[in-house]
């Protein structure tokens, strides 16, 4: 009883709050279709829109389809989120050029490997060339490595993307999303 | 003088039979001859002629599809663009949006490059691809008949359909629509949201 009422009174250990965060500063921005390729770290956001009668979560065979999906939907009036990997980022480099060359919005917000902690090798190309290849595209990039600034900052590039019409991708790194290690999960 | 049975279907008279009394159809067009042949048969604000992201083409009428539910969608592309993002197919008949059909110009080529065959020139079954994701109304084309059967399915009909129309592997003149990718998505969300749309 005790260990429990001691467990409730430190959330911040038990469980991140930005997830939670993020689906409200994406409802507020008017967020109706989602597109993802699913992440680990986007577990959470991806259940809370699942729960939401108001969004329709469209799970995709590759990511670059939710480039072109979320350019249909400003065509037709509404605003999508696309999540993915930093893997996945590879993935949507032509297809980038839909919204750069039509100044359409999108908002990308990318959960990072081959970053902080990585334990996989074969992560990191893809993880480091993660940067430099949306900027390469025109693609407007903010890195967040602290979880209290999550949310303020994929308000801020909501705002960027839907107000100015410009790609943007939100990149969560490692050290908020804490880094896997399957090879200590093998040994136990 | 009676038409051969056989002979493959011109492009142009498909893609203008799709569009007929196109009342508020809202187009995708594909790359390449697609576009041309969608602007061809009149270039309208309701089509959103694709000058490049190859492979984007159906999963762009499915975003669409779904933002606009009252509205018919028909993305019309080729073969080379649909087998580029052959897996939107598993995509979008999950989805299933009742409003949105793809038409498949099959003439078995990549056509802007120098006519190189691709897969569905040996046999490569898009139909079938469709059909086995869960696209229950798929189908492959050959006549006129079933054209005019395909464009009231697009105009009328009740769920996901699909498509692959083969033509003939002809090359014709050009018919361009605005390049400027900004003229082509302004003049789309003010045709289809109303004048609102300049001011978000």
């Amino acid at each position: 009883m005790a260990e429990a009422a001691k467990s409730r009174s430190e959330p911040v250990a038990a469980l991140p709050t930005w997830p939670d965060e993020i689906y409200r500063v994406l409802k507020d921005a008017g967020i109706r279709q989602v597109a993802m390729v699913p992440d680990a770290g986007h577990s959470r956001l991806i259940r809370s829109f699942e729960a939401d009668p108001e969004t329709r979560v469209v799970t995709l065979t590759t990511e670059e389809e939710g480039v072109a999906m979320l350019a249909g939907a400003w065509l037709g009036g509404e605003r999508g989120v696309l999540l993915l990997q930093s893997s996945g980022v590879g993935n949507c480099i032509n297809m980038l050029s839909l919204p750069v060359i039509c100044h359409m919005p999108l908002l990308m917000i990318v959960t990072m490997r081959g970053d902080w902690g990585e334990f996989n090798p074969w992560q990191i190309p893809m993880g480091q060339g993660t940067r430099p290849s949306l900027e390469a595209m025109g693609v407007i990039v903010n890195k967040v490595d602290e979880p209290d600034l999550v949310a303020s900052t994929v308000q801020g590039a909501a705002n960027l993307a839907f107000n100015t019409w410009k790609p943007v991708a939100v990149l969560i790194g490692q050290r908020v999303l804490g880094a896997k290690n399957f090879k200590e999960l093998a040994r136990k | 003088m009676t038409a051969n049975p056989n002979a493959l279907l011109h492009r142009r008279d498909v893609v203008n039979e799709l569009v007929r009394d196109r009342a508020d159809l809202l187009v995708i067009a594909g790359l390449g001859a697609p576009n041309w042949d969608v602007s061809a048969a009149g270039d309208h604000p309701n089509n959103f002629p694709l000058w490049g992201a190859m492979g984007g083409a159906s999963m762009m009428g499915l975003g669409l599809a779904l933002a606009q539910p009252k509205r018919r969608v028909l993305v019309i592309t080729g073969d080379g663009e649909m087998l580029m993002n052959v897996g939107s197919l598993a995509t979008i008949a999950v989805e299933a949006p009742k409003n949105l059909t793809i038409a498949v110009l099959d003439n078995e080529r990549f056509g802007e490059t120098g006519m190189q065959k691709t897969p569905t020139a040996s046999g490569v079954d898009l139909a079938a691809i469709a059909t086995a994701c869960g696209i229950r109304t798929s189908r492959i084309v050959r006549t006129m008949a079933e054209v005019s059967e395909l464009r009231d399915l697009a105009h009328e009909g009740r769920g996901t359909a699909f498509a692959q129309i083969k033509i003939n592997p002809e090359a014709l003149v050009f018919v361009m629509p605005p390049a400027d990718g900004v003229i082509l998505t302004t003049r789309f969300r003010q045709s289809v949201l109303g004048d609102e749309a300049l001011f978000n």
